[in-house]
Parts: structure tokens; sequence; C-alpha cells
């Protein structure tokens, strides 16, 4: 279980979080949504220990993310944050094989290189694992990104944004791919999400953050009403039921 | 349906593009390093045995003393620089951007405008060696210390900070340097500029061991660094303390420059020459293969341009000065190809 517990965050002048105390239990994937600048990047940027809080405290499983071993931690929640550059230029396999760092520390064992191999497989990276991943499209590399996370093998899978950049198809791919691991490897997934239709049609729990606090949190069915969306998003959209999943719409 | 299917047409864009050209694997890096290592002795043998004549001992000795500097130079340079590359997540900037080759100038300086030649001949080298570098950790701490506290910018900003004391301690020393006797100023002129062939013996050893300690200690951390050069954020996310592995990378990297700067003078480019060409020649990201390909390329430059220079050249101009210069060239190729992307 993630708890997050009056965690504020200021940049100057400006509340990024106000007060966040916020509980996500195991299992499943729970999207986080909000209008730009809600503080959803900042919350799980903190959750996953890359940004230090102004204030308030984050546990997971109990272990205080300020003072907890950092290899011990990167075995039990991994992050991934939206924007990947690397100055160094690595194959697809190089990068998921650092995923094992934290549980190998770069002496790879034959269980590290068959962690690393599903890890390939599961994101049907297989027939890429040799390229450069300047050589690749942005949702091939976006898939080595998450391969990497996974092969990390941790309870907590964190991803920003994940869906940044891809087409409609990766984007599906991706979202498949994110329910798979929560389902068949029983990770949680914590995904910072824009677009509220893919966040109703594959999340378990939503939580909805408006102007650094968190306005709602639920399940798809009860935050996917045009009352809430028109709280949080201050935009009238209208709600319908399609094919099993609530879709809203508000393009015109 | 699976999300197999999603992806088999990417897979057939892959294929159309053809087979991969020639890349980096088909030439293993250790056979690089081994070809490396080979042309860098030979370049050696050839300039401590070439046209040997006269007092052969002294001829030898001397040469030798030569190398062995080279050695250290080529290792402080190279070294120091892809750490700096690094810790520091880019492959432009170079430690003497910090302000730490102009802080060695700032030292020599003051210590001539302070004591002048004739008290700066009778300070023992060995202690004034001892002294500046520890005044160059000492200043790497100071600007290092409140730095990598999670904030984006905040490295940027620490590199703000080193340039601005470059132009600050460059400044201090040309306003000393114009108040210094002609005689003193001609003096710390050829202190400050880089000559090889014309370190400080008595210094050796000890830099020798420092390098050698230093070796050990980053070989030992070799696949730690491979973590760190994928960024801070990545690299907290593998589980490394990102902050103190930083701050202990970049008070070696002072140490190296120290070391260097002490022995043989400024060499800014230098090792942003031995880094960039080892990236290239290397063909691996893995520091185990970096390290010492950059290493060795620095020494093949030191040792076969010397050699070149003093034989084929005859003596026609000083090796600092044509490694500046291709090093400089080299650094504005970058930069320009970096910016035009």
């Amino acid at each position: 279980m993630i708890e997050l517990t009056e965690l504020t965050k200021t940049y100057g002048s400006s509340t990024v979080l106000d007060g966040v105390s916020l509980r996500i239990e195991r299992g499943g994937v729970t999207s986080i949504i909000g209008p730009n600048g809600a503080g959803k990047s900042t919350m799980l940027t903190i959750i996953g220990r890359l940004l230090a809080s102004d204030g308030g405290r984050v546990t997971v499983d109990g272990m205080d993310v300020d003072r907890a071993p950092g290899r011990e931690f990167a075995k039990r929640l991994s992050i991934l944050r939206q924007e990947n550059q690397f100055t160094t230029r690595l194959t697809v396999r190089d990068l998921v094989r650092f995923g094992r760092y934290p549980h190998s520390q770069g002496r790879l064992t034959a269980e590290d290189h068959a962690q690393v191999e599903a890890a390939l497989g599961f994101l049907d990276l297989v027939p890429l694992a040799g390229r450069f991943l300047d050589e690749l499209s942005g949702g091939q590399r976006q898939r080595a990104y998450v391969a990497m996370v996974l092969c990390q093998d941790t309870d907590y899978v964190l991803l920003d944004e994940p869906l940044n950049n891809l087409d409609m198809k990766h984007a599906v791919s991706m979202m498949r791919q994110i329910r798979r691991a929560a389902d068949s490897l029983g990770k949680t997934v914590v995904v910072v999400i824009h677009d509220i239709n893919f966040a109703s049609a594959y999340s378990d729990r939503i939580i909805a953050m408006r102007e650094g606090r968190v306005a709602y949190s639920g399940t798809p069915a009860e935050i996917m009403t045009s009352e809430v969306l028109l709280d949080v998003f201050d935009l009238e959209v209208r709600v319908e039921e399609v094919g099993g999943a609530r879709i809203g719409v508000y393009y015109r | 349906m699976s999300a197999e299917q999603d992806v088999r047409p990417e897979q057939g864009e892959e294929q159309a593009r053809g087979p991969r050209r020639l890349g980096p694997r088909t030439v293993p890096a250790w056979a690089r390093i081994a070809a490396l290592a080979a042309l860098a002795v030979l370049c050696a043998a050839l300039y401590l045995t070439y046209g040997v004549s006269g007092n052969v001992a002294y001829v030898v000795e001397r040469r030798t003393t030569v190398v062995l500097t080279m050695l250290v130079v080529a290792f402080a340079g190279a070294v120091s620089t892809v750490l700096f590359h690094t810790v520091t997540d880019n492959r432009i900037l170079t430690p003497s951007i910090m302000g730490m080759e102009a802080l060695f100038v700032l030292v020599q300086t003051c210590l001539v405008f302070v004591f002048g030649i004739a008290g700066l001949s009778a300070l023992p080298p060995v202690a004034a060696f001892l002294s500046q570098t520890a005044l160059m950790v000492v200043f790497a701490l100071l600007l290092f210390q409140r730095m990598f506290t999670g904030g984006i910018g905040s490295l940027h900003l620490t590199l703000l900070v080193g340039i601005v004391f470059g132009v600050l301690f460059n400044s201090l020393s040309r306003l000393m340097q114009r108040l210094l006797d002609p005689n003193e100023y001609d003096a710390l002129q050829g202190r400050l500029f880089a000559r090889l062939t014309r370190a400080d013996a008595d210094l050796l050893p000890w830099v020798a061991v420092a390098v050698v300690l230093v070796g050990i200690y980053v070989w030992r951390r070799h696949r730690l660094l491979d973590v760190v050069s994928l960024g801070r954020e990545t690299a907290v996310n593998l589980g490394v303390d990102h902050r103190r592995v930083a701050v202990r990378m970049l008070m070696i990297v002072a140490l190296l420059v120290s070391v260097s700067t002490a022995l043989v003078g400024p060499m800014t480019f230098f090792g942003f020459m031995a880094a960039t060409l080892a990236y290239q020649v290397a063909g691996r990201h893995e520091h185990r293969y970096v390290l010492p390909t950059a290493f060795l390329v620095g020494l093949c430059t030191l040792v076969g341009g010397q050699f070149v220079l003093e034989h084929v050249l005859g003596h026609a101009g000083t090796l600092s000065v044509v490694i500046e210069f291709t090093g400089g060239a080299l650094f504005l190729y970058f930069l320009l190809r970096k910016a035009a992307r």
C-alpha cells in the first residue's frame, strides 16, 4: 500500500501539492487524472523519490520513502518519467538489463538474464532487442523503457504519462500491456494519464486531482460522471456507456 | 487479440530498412582496446629508442620520464573528463569549464605575486603540489556541497557558478599578472604553459601513486558508473544514491585535474578530445570499455604526437598547442553539431 500523509510541495510562491493525503491499495491499475498543473506528475515523482517534498510523508508498504535504503526501495517500487533521453547510446537489451541493477548490482546471473528476456518478450521487443534506442520509433522506445521498469520486477510500477507521443494504436497497445502487467504479473500500476477515456476503460481506480489536492477518488463508474468531470476539469463532459465502458464526450 | 498482433506491421517496417550497417558491434570492444594498447606500446617504444645517440643512458632516462609523465597526464585527463561527463550527464562540458584550471592559474599567480620567483623556488615542489591539490579539492567540495539537492536545474546552476568562478579567477590572475615585475611574469608564463617534456620529475612518484589509487577506486565502481551515466532520475530509480556518488566522483575529478595541471599546466581540450574519441572508438557504453579506451587514446595522442613532432617535423612546435588546437576544433564541431540537431 502506498500511503501519503499531508504531502506538500511548493515551487517559490506557488503551491503544487497542498496537503495531499491518499491511500493507494495493492493490486490493479490506478489512474491519476486532472487538468494541467494539478500536481499529478509532482505527486508521482515524490512517491518515486525523484523529488523531495516540502512536508508530509510517503510510505510504501510501511517504508518511509525519504529514509528507505535506495537499493531495497528500488526492488519494491519503480518509476518511469515521461522524458527519457540518454547521452549514452544503448541497445534495447542494454537498457532492459539495467532494470536488474537493484537485484544484481550489474553482475547479471542466469536468473537475471531470464528476467530480461521475459520482459523483452512481455512487451514484444524480442525482434528489436539488438537495436539502438535512437533507431526506434517513439512508440517502440516507450515500450523499451516500460520493459526496463518491468524487468526491475517491483511490486509497484509508477508511470508518468506513458501514452505521451503515442498514436492511437500504440496507446491502446500500451494500455493493454499495462493492464496485463497488473492482471498476470500482479503489479500495482499507478499511471498519470491525460485521456480520461483511457483511464475509464483500463483502470480499477481513478484519482482526480485539482489545484494540488485530491478532489475525487473512486472507481471509473464513480468518477466518470458529468458532475465530477465538470468540477475537476471545469468543462462540460457528456458521459455515455459505450461497449461496457463509460466514455466522456467533450470535443464540441 | 493479443498485443503481439499489433506489433507485427512494425517489424515489417524494421526489416524494410535493410540489414544493419557495419556497426560498432562487429569488432568487439576488447579487441579495439587491445589494438589501442599495442599502438600505445609501439609509440612508446619508437619514442624511447628512435635515433638514440651520444649519452644513451641520459637520453633514455629523460625520455622515460617524458613517457611516464604522459602516462599520468593521459590517465588524469581522460578519466577525469569521462567521469565528469558521466556524473553531469552531458558530453560537451568538461572540468575546465568548472573553473578548475583557472583556479590552478590563480594559485600559481598568487604564489609568484606573494613570494616572488625566488620564494617559489624555495618551496619544495612536492609541498607546492600537495597544497595545490588540497586547494583544488577544497574548491570542488565548496562548489559541489550544495549541489544535487534534487531540483532539476541545480546541476546547470552549478555549471553556471563554475563558469562565473572561472571568469573571476582568470580576472584576478590577470590583475595580479599586470602588477608583476616583467621578469617574474616571464617566469610565471613558463610555469603556466603546458610542456609535457619538462615536467617536474620529483613529482612523478607522488602523482603516480595518487593516480593508481584513483584508478583502483574508479575501476571497482565501473558498473555503478554505467548506471549513473543514465542520468539522475534513472539512477535513483535503480537504487543508486546519486548525490553521494556524484560528489565523490567530482572530488576525484578535482584531484585528477590538479594532478595533471600541477605536472604539465592547463590543457583545456585534451580530456575532451580523449573522451570524445573514446566514445566513438569503444562503440560500447560500459565504463569498463570506455575508461581504458579513453586512457589509451590519450596516451597514443600524447606519445605518438610527441614522436611525430620531434622526429618527423623536427621540433616544429609544442605538442600541447597542437593538441589544444585539434581538441578545440573537435569541441567546436561537436558543439555546433549538437546545436544543429
